[in-house]
This record gives structure tokens, sequence and C-alpha cells, in this order.
């Protein structure tokens, strides 16, 4: 019995410990001066890996899901005869929910653990230590270009996927189910307000960028340097990034629905 | 360098595509373009009960959309509420006298919407726009909403006679 209570405690202790060492490495990475001749290259580099080879994964998904929550939207529209409405029920839900949240779980499970693998495996295989023995900081080489990179790449997807989910939904309604193209568009004018919807949907994907990219670059600099532990930082990249995305997303929609 | 030069392209790609979809996000979506085209003045107009009327409630003449609600105020002399219209620079010819805002509803179960009604303007020899609704102006002539509550009140009380 006291032996489970010492366990919860000291599991306790460990949690708030390694909570200090990523608030410590976030300040370490984003917060300095920028020198920005020597890093934009590699950040460019780092958008490149990170946004551009994610963008199939993107489109395709948002044109997915567009067209499934057109056919589902229309479905239970039909029945209250209002189904004129579907363009504003499918911009709404795509771009002040679904397409912030699903792009950043994406990103999370595509890019994070890209992140998480490549800084592990370099820190396994001492690229790292020998990195600092040459005397190049490996904090400004490898993870702040990724750092901002991938703050910077995440909007832009959210964006990419809105705007895609949205096309693919309009094509299931208007070619596929015969809803009229004119009060489809102006439905959706209709009831979406650009600084709420659009803007509220891009500061909720920037936050989850700034969220995820810290969670999958600090995993990936304290993982234990084998094998097994680079996999269970990955891991944890996934779970940890996907529950603050679901996290923050609640703390932010009911901050911007005003019932905070 | 050719490596380099790939990456770097893609990624303008990547960031040109990116506007793009922002541009229709904004302007498709989110219909930014419509009213701010050119300017807007702002009438007023008092109203014993506006129902369900909400701000960005449409205004409109016979039913072509002329502008929108941009704000509601409760009179605290009067204890009716007063309504601010923003109104499209290019309807500037309402005529001020005889000219009725009415609420009414979209649809059947639909959402509040204000409809004017211009009169007629009987100063119309001078030409230089006398007569007619300008900014701050006020709708004198006004209808409340339909009250669902009181129709069937008056229905009741008319089957029971």
């Amino acid at each position: 019995m006291v032996r489970l209570i010492q366990m919860l405690g000291s599991q306790g202790i460990t949690i708030l410990q390694r909570l200090g060492l990523s608030g410590i490495f976030l300040v370490q990475v984003a917060f300095r001066r920028p020198r920005v001749v020597r890093t934009v290259p590699m950040i460019i580099e780092q958008i490149y890996e990170l946004g551009v080879l994610s963008t199939l994964i993107i489109v395709v998904s948002a044109l997915f899901i567009g067209m499934v929550v057109g056919l589902q939207g229309y479905n239970t529209l039909e029945k209250f005869g209002v189904s004129s409405q579907l363009g504003q029920l499918l911009a709404l839900s795509i771009t002040r929910e679904l397409g912030p949240v699903i792009s950043a779980l994406l990103f999370v499970g595509r890019a994070g653990t890209a992140l998480t693998a490549e800084i592990g495996l370099m820190k396994a295989t001492d690229q790292l230590a020998s990195m600092e023995m040459m005397g190049v900081d490996p904090l400004w080489r490898i993870i702040y270009p990724r750092f901002w990179a991938g703050f910077i790449v995440v909007p832009m997807l959210a964006i990419i996927f809105s705007a895609v989910a949205i096309y693919g939904g309009f094509f299931i309604g208007v070619h596929w189910l015969g809803i009229d193209s004119g009060s489809f568009w102006s439905n959706m004018q209709a009831g979406v307000d650009y600084r709420v919807d659009v803007i509220g949907g891009i500061i909720k994907s920037i936050v989850f960028g700034f969220v995820v990219t810290w969670i999958a670059v600090y995993q990936g600099m304290h993982t234990q340097p084998t094998a097994a532990g680079i996999s269970r930082a990955t891991t944890k990249t996934v779970v940890y990034g996907s529950l603050a995305i679901l996290g923050f997303d609640f703390i932010l929609t009911s901050m911007m629905i005003g019932a905070w | 360098m050719k490596q380099q030069r790939f990456i770097e392209f893609m990624v303008g790609i990547f960031i040109i595509v990116t506007v793009i979809a922002f541009l229709l996000l904004a302007l498709r979506v989110g219909g930014l373009v419509q009213i701010s085209n050119h300017g807007n003045y702002y009438l007023q107009a008092d109203f014993d009960n506006i129902g369900d009327l909400k701000v960005r409630a449409p205004v409109t003449i016979a039913g072509v959309k002329i502008g929108e609600v941009s704000g509601i105020q409760l009179n605290p002399d009067r204890f009716n509420a007063t309504v601010t219209l923003k109104i499209n620079n290019d309807q500037n010819q309402i005529p001020e006298q005889g000219t009725m805002a009415i609420i009414f509803t979209e649809g059947l179960l639909g959402s509040n919407y204000i409809s004017i009604v211009p009169g007629y303007n009987y100063d119309d020899d001078d030409n230089e726009g006398n007569g007619y609704l300008k900014n701050g102006g006020k709708i004198q002539q006004t209808q409340p909403a339909l009250i669902l509550e009181n129709l069937l009140g008056q229905f009741m009380f008319n089957i029971n006679n």
C-alpha cells in the first residue's frame, strides 16, 4: 500500500520534471534573437520536408472529408427540407473545427513522427554530441529550423485543407445531389463570418502548430538513445500531440464562442 | 545546388497554393467582398418589438439585399428598440417621407430580416436629393416583428367568441 502511494508520488514528480524540462527547452529554442541570414535557408528546407511533402495526404483527406460531410449533412438536412443550407453547414463545420483539428492531427501523424524519429536517431547515433564537439550548437542547426518550419507550416496546411474540403463538399452537393449552385454559395456566405470563422480557424491552427511542433521536437531531443527509446518517443509524440490538439481545440472553441 | 533550387521552387509553389486557398476561403466562403465596395451610410429605426432580429441580418428593398443591421439598442426613454441599419451608398434615393421599415421572417421558421418599403417622394421638383434619407436619418414608420404567441393569443380569443 505504502509502496503504491510512493510510486504514484514519484511518477507525479517525474511528470512535473519533464514538463519543466520541456518548458526550459522551449525557451531555449524559440525565444532567442533570430539570425535571419543563416537560418532562413534551413527553415525553407524544413518547410519543404514538413509542409510540401505533407500536402498529398492533406489534400486527399480534405477531399474525402468534405465529400463525407456533404453527404451526411444533406442526408439530415433533407429531412427538414432545408437542404439548401448545406453550404452553410459544410463551411462552418470545416472552417471552424474540422479544418484546423484534422489537418493538425494528420500533421502530427505524418510530420511530427518524422521530426521525432529524425532528431531521436541523431541523438542515438551521437550526431548531436559530435556536433557539439565541433562547436556547432545543435539547437541552432537542427532544432531551431525544424521548430519554426513546423510553426509556419501547420496554418498553411489548415488553410489548404479547409479550401479543398469545401470544394469537395461543393462537388458532391451541387453536381451529385442536385442542390442549386447559387443558393449553395449565397447561403454559405450569409452564414460564414470572415473574422470569427475563417480567422478563428487560422488562429486555432497557429496554436496547434506551436504546440505540436514543440512536443515533437522535445520528444526527439529527450529520447532514450536506443531503438526502443526512439519508438517510444515517436508514440508519445503522436499521443501527447493528439491530446494537446483536442484539448486546446476545446479551450479555444469555448473562448471563441464566448462561453468561457 | 540543383537539389536546393528544386526545394525552394517547391516551397514557393506551396506558398502560392496556400495564398490561393486563403483567398478562396476569404472571398468565396466568407463573402468578404460584397458590402465594403462603395462605403455605407447609417439609418435608424425604432421598433416596438424586434422579435428574433440579430446584428448582420439583411436589410432589403423588394427582396433585394441593400445592407445589413449594424446595431440594436434598447431605447431607455420609450423602452422600444433602436435599430441601426447600414445601407450601401449605391442606394441613396430612399424617400424620407412615407418610407416604412418592416420586420419579416425568412421562410416559415427562418430568421428575421428588415424590409424597407419606400414611400412617395413629395419634394421631387428639385433634383438635389432633398427628401431622401441621408446618413443619420431616421425611418419614421415601422412595423414590429410577428410574435407567434401574440398571434396565437389573438386566435384563441377570437375562437372563443
